[in-house]
């Protein structure tokens, strides 16, 4: 916490400057410009395939991208000489597979970076892994093994792993998509909650509500680029762009269909 | 669709009968090849020469159970080398540096090739060859290094497999805990890896428990014998093959319960899966 009280609050956690990344011929980010500020809630939305995930993966660097910047708090991730492991230490990320460690416990599973990455003492890890547990309301399964909880436990328990780790940061990417529909509202309790502790978060998502009411700020994705950015009220409520109007139109109204 | 219902009607027989009678002859014919052996065998000759009491006493009197335990020591001792120089040999493959590909690549390619047998007698061979070289723990090191080296080729390829099994996710969670490459692998792919290898490496070790009879040609003295140097040379001094047949029953004592642990373990990954 110490790093992020020196910096100026102004200066926002996340830079992209004209992002581009392809996969062989498959051109897949085609410049994309945005920054993420302190204490910020970003949702990005999209129609599936148009890179949201890819960009996700660019900010810390899962994905290499073949030109543009990706500055983490003042820090340019793509820069040759950044000590990459250290830059990931504070950007937290939940994935939609939930990605827990099948073999670990679930206080393990929220020790094994700290111990080993952080250093920290098994007592002083285990007592930070306990609270974020706690927070996300699984104080009752500290001794459970993953595949013994349900998925929304399950992704409960990434996000608590990834918190155990101080970020500075928390990317999720579509963390509900894999749940059975009765358990996405317990995750997206804890990233409200989450979300209103000040913590700064980029979130891919299809839930149209939780954007809506959470976010400050809604990212539409398309085909690589941003068609259009701004307040929820103004992107979910009253988009400009003929193609967020029609994403919308499909995902707010699924059994719809357009007449041809 | 309409085929197999025009052969039942023809021979009046479903798939499902004529497959019993099928299998009612060949129980009646392995029946009648047992009487057939029963009537026609010496038993009291067979006995006298495959179990007679008195030679299965001094089998155990002269030694059986410290025979017994050497290769037990043989098999541990290769195991461990071959599940280390084979984790070894795993990762070098899945490497991103090239030379260490194409060294791990030869080496499996070329032990997995040669019987383990030429691996022994080169062993045998090598202090000719190299005039005063003596490999250290005499005669431990030698047979841990000749049954290690190739287990390690084996195994390196079950340990690959392995890790390779291992989804991506779980290396992306890792590394994006802030987790160094090396201590990913250390950490959260290689003990789930291990997991998946388990009844495979198990099978690799009932192997390795059998290789170690190659033991003799390298040709260590007689105490160092394990099971079948020392039922062969009994074998040999009563005339006998009694102390052959009491050391082959310990090498089934060995390998029969690794197999059931083999079958759980693969029951329950299928379970799991
Ligand atoms: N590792 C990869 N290798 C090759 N192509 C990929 C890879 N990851 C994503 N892509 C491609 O990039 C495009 C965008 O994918 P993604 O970022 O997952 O989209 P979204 O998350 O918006 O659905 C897709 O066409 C996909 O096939
Ligand atoms: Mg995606």
């Amino acid at each position: 916490m110490t790093v992020q009280d020196s910096l100026p609050t102004s200066s926002p956690v996340v830079q992209i400057k004209n992002l581009h990344k392809s996969f062989g011929s498959n051109h897949v980010l085609r410049g994309i410009d945005f920054t993420v500020d302190q204490g910020e809630v970003v949702c990005v939305i999209g129609p599936s395939g148009s890179g949201k995930s890819t960009l996700l993966r660019c900010v810390n660097l899962l994905e290499m991208p073949q030109e543009g910047q990706v500055i983490v708090r003042g820090e340019d991730l793509t820069d040759p000489d950044c000590h990459l492991d250290a830059a990931r230490q504070q950007i937290g990320m939940v994935f939609q597979q939930f990605n827990l460690f099948p073999h670990l416990s679930v206080l393990a599973n929220c020790t094994v970076a700290q111990t080993t990455v952080h250093k920290r003492r098994a007592s002083e890890a285990e007592q930070i892994a306990r609270a974020n547990l706690s927070r996300v309301g699984l104080d009752d399964k500290v001794t459970a093994y993953p595949a013994q909880l349900s998925g929304g436990q399950q992704q409960r328990v990434a996000i608590a792993r990834a918190l155990s780790m101080d970020p500075a940061l928390m990317l999720f990417d579509e963390p509900t998509s894999a749940l059975d529909p009765e358990l996405v509202g317990d995750v997206l309790t804890v990233m409200r909650k989450l979300a209103l502790d000040g913590m700064t978060m980029l979130v891919v998502t299809h839930e149209m509500a939780f954007a809506r009411e959470v976010a400050d700020r809604v990212v539409f994705m398309d085909g690589g680029v941003i068609v259009e950015q701004g307040s929820p009220a103004e992107v979910i409520g009253n988009p400009q762009q003929p193609r967020t109007q029609d994403f919308l139109r499909r995902v707010l109204n699924p059994t719809h269909v357009e007449p041809t | 669709m309409s085929a197999p219902h025009d052969t039942v009607e023809r021979r009046g027989l479903s798939p499902r009968q004529r497959a019993r009678r099928s299998r009612l002859i060949q129980y009646a014919i392995l029946v009648l090849l047992v009487v057939f052996a029963a009537i026609s065998a010496d038993w009291g000759q067979i006995g006298k020469v495959f179990f007679e009491p008195k030679f299965i006493e001094a089998a155990f009197r002269d030694g059986l159970l410290s025979a017994l335990v050497k290769t037990l020591e043989y098999t541990a001792g290769a195991f461990v080398i071959g599940l280390i120089g084979g984790t070894l040999l795993a990762l070098m493959r899945l490497s991103s540096v090239g030379p260490y590909r194409w060294v791990a690549t030869a080496y499996i390619e070329f032990f997995r090739g040669l019987p383990a047998i030429v691996v022994f007698i080169a062993f045998s061979l090598l202090p000719l060859a190299f005039e005063g070289m003596t490999i250290p723990w005499d005669p431990y090191g030698v047979v841990w290094l000749a049954l290690g080296i190739v287990a390690a080729a084996y195994m390196a390829e079950v340990i690959r497999a392995g890790i390779q099994a291992v989804p991506k996710g779980q290396l992306e969670a890792a590394r994006s805990l802030g987790m160094p490459p090396g201590l990913a692998t250390r950490k959260i792919v290689l003990p789930q890896a291990f997991r998946i290898v388990l009844p495979p490496l198990t099978n690799d070790l009932i192997l390795l428990v059998k290789d170690s009879s190659l033991v003799f040609i390298i040709g260590t003295s007689a105490t160092a014998y394990e099971l079948t140097g020392f039922g062969r040379e009994l074998a040999n001094t009563y005339a006998n093959l009694t102390p052959l047949v009491t050391a082959g029953f310990c090498y089934l004592l060995i390998t029969l319960p690794l197999g059931i642990v083999v079958r759980r373990l693969e029951s329950k990954a299928a379970r799991t899966r």
